[in-house]
């Protein structure tokens, strides 16, 4: 693999097309196929890239091992994975951020008070942070179940509309961290292609804001 | 925990079989001759420390230690890294005849990793310390001899960073003012997020032009004009003096014919908290980590009773080899089958193939249920079967 050709690290999903649109406008020349393919993998050669299509939370592993020099990744799942990578540009993108939610006018327990959360990290540290000691419980999805069923007293997850905590009859209790994509580099690819990554830092950087 | 496999090894270690065992052979091989050229005497030292003493003196962060205790109770360490253990020898009055002291060590170091498992806890490194040599040209030898070693092992493509803890320190201390502000700063270099870095700085109480100057800092990366750009950013003298430092050691590795392979990040922030000065780290292609690092520091030795600067480097052998990605194959022996009437003259030939230096293995057939599968990996098999006769290869 020569120097300039660069290997992005793209979310699939609802990150995906706000994404997609940035670079477009950045002036990448995105095939049109780009969108609905069903490729993990794409090259656009004229560009001189390669672009990975892989799951949100795994952005940031497939940068710090350096098998993808760049990627688009949210600060909700750098917070939660702590991958040693580059925080090189917020992109201002799929904004929303993370919050402790619940049923409305409860208190939760004195002794050890369920978490449920998609994050048990960041949620950990949030309520060691408050000196609060709490029992983490990792769901995967539809978390908003867990205070509903009573499974957990409260959920630690991203809004973004607030509309899905409100449709299930939860409320809000306090905002942890806003949450935007971010620009992330390998920290050998950051050195090696530096030409290359602080061109497409200083391209984006340009139409953002 | 549940009871482990019988065939599992504690999180992190990890057996090295015959082909990673060759390639780290001939790897070290090649990367001590190199650094014996340049005058620097091997040492080892013990695996196991004191937890108050080298333990404390390592940069490396306390959960990542291997704690054990001994017989007495004291609280060893599995050794983190070298340079600590080499501080403590060089301070013990032996050393101290000859200053400055050149001194290097291939040694496997330990830390307890925190995450998934599939790191290495145990892993090689070759590495040199330069000690009593406060000279800029003492910080040019160690980036001339890593480049020169990289280049022995058979590396081609390398890119060595080089930062100046001192020079960030002053810079970030003459527009913050205390040192807890500063920290703050150094935390998101450390932690690589840019992003957090210019939200920190846009939220702080200063001028306009001081956090310009700030921002303006974390793109002061690339070639030596960096040096010029960071000079229009600093006011004090301090800074300026760690500049002309770095200039001067711009100039020293043109002598040293190593300048295309360095390039200026001041913006470096190592995890190895000791560094006073100078620093570097070392990447190669294909590797999505550092395979090296090294620097100066001059208050270590100072722990361990003796005032002296220092500098050095490590290089992480297992990221070395991989960036040179060619495996080496362990050079396949002969093989002598034999059965036992004739096991003297076997042995007889082995005994003069092992004279001209050749590699033989002995076995008698009679025990060896798949002839084809046994002998399948050997470079020749020699037979000394049944009555008389000569050995027959076949």
């Amino acid at each position: 693999m020569n120097n300039s050709f660069l290997t992005i690290a793209m979310p699939k999903g609802r990150i995906f097309e706000e994404a997609a649109e940035l670079l477009r406008k950045a002036g990448f020349r995105l095939p049109p196929e780009f969108d609905d393919s069903r490729k993990l993998i794409l090259e656009v050669e004229e560009e001189n890239l390669r672009f990975i299509l892989a799951k949100p939370m795994d952005v940031v592993t497939y940068v710090e091992h350096g098998v993808a020099d760049i990627g688009i990744a949210g600060k909700d799942v750098m917070l939660e994975e702590e991958r040693d990578v580059y925080e090189l540009l917020d992109l201002k993108i799929s904004a929303c951020y993370l919050a402790v939610a619940g049923l409305p006018g409860t208190k939760i327990s004195d002794i050890a008070p369920k978490i449920a959360s998609k994050y048990p990290n960041v949620a950990s540290s949030y309520f060691r942070e408050q000196g609060e000691q709490v029992e983490i419980i990792k769901l995967n999805g539809s978390i908003e179940l867990a205070p509903l069923i009573g499974l957990a007293e409260r959920i630690v997850d991203i809004v973004s509309t607030g509309q899905t905590l409100k449709e299930n009859g939860l409320v809000e209790y306090a905002k942890i961290a806003d949450v935007t994509s971010r620009l992330v580099a390998n920290p050998v690819s950051y050195r090696i292609k530096e030409a290359r990554i602080t061109e497409i830092v200083d391209r984006l950087a340009e139409i953002i804001e | 925990m549940t009871k482990p496999f019988m065939f599992e090894k504690p999180l992190g270690m990890r057996d090295t079989l015959p082909v990673l065992y060759e390639t780290k052979a001939s790897v070290r091989n090649k990367m001590s001759d190199e650094i014996k050229k340049w005058g620097y005497q091997f040492i080892e030292t013990p695996t196991l420390e004191y937890y108050e003493t080298i333990g404390e003196a390592s940069a490396i962060l306390d959960q990542q230690l291997f704690k054990l205790l001994d017989s007495q109770g004291h609280t060893l360490v599995l050794r983190p890294d070298m340079t600590a253990p080499i501080a403590r020898v060089a301070a013990s009055k032996l050393l101290k005849q000859q200053i400055p002291l050149r001194l290097a060590y291939s040694a496997n170091v330990y830390r307890a990793q925190q995450r998934e498992g599939g790191r290495p806890a145990e892993f090689e490194q070759i590495g040199i310390e330069c000690i009593g040599n406060k000279s800029i040209c003492a910080d040019a030898e160690m980036i001339a001899l890593l480049a020169d070693v990289l280049k022995a092992s058979g590396l081609q493509e390398f890119k060595i960073s080089i930062g100046h803890i001192g020079f960030l320190q002053e810079f970030f201390l003459s527009i913050l003012g205390t040192e807890k502000r500063a920290s703050v700063l150094r935390k998101f270099l450390y932690e690589k997020n840019y992003v957090g870095f210019r939200e920190h700085v846009k939220s702080l109480p200063l001028s306009s032009i001081d956090k310009q100057r700030l921002i303006e800092f974390i793109s002061l990366r690339g070639s030596e004009g960096t040096l010029t750009k960071a000079l229009d950013l600093v006011e004090n003298n301090k800074g300026q003096d760690s500049l002309g430092e770095l200039k001067e050691l711009s100039a020293q590795l043109k002598e040293f014919g190593v300048a295309q392979y360095v390039s200026f990040d001041l913006t470096l922030v190592s995890h190895m908290s000791y560094y006073t000065g100078t620093l570097f780290e070392v990447y190669a292609d294909q590797v999505g980590s550092p395979i090296g690092n090294g620097g100066r520091y001059d208050n270590l030795l100072e722990k361990f009773g003796w005032n002296a600067s220092a500098t050095g480097f490590a290089i992480r052998v297992d990221r070395l080899a991989e960036a040179l990605g060619e495996p080496m194959q362990p050079v396949a022996p002969e093989c002598i089958l034999f059965t036992p009437e004739r096991r003297m003259e076997a042995l007889d030939f082995a005994k003069s193939k092992r004279s001209e230096g050749k590699r033989v293995t002995i076995q008698d057939i009679t025990v060896v249920q798949n002839v084809d599968a046994f002998t399948r990996t050997f470079s020749e098999v020699h037979l000394f079967v049944g009555n008389g006769g000569n050995g027959k290869d076949e």
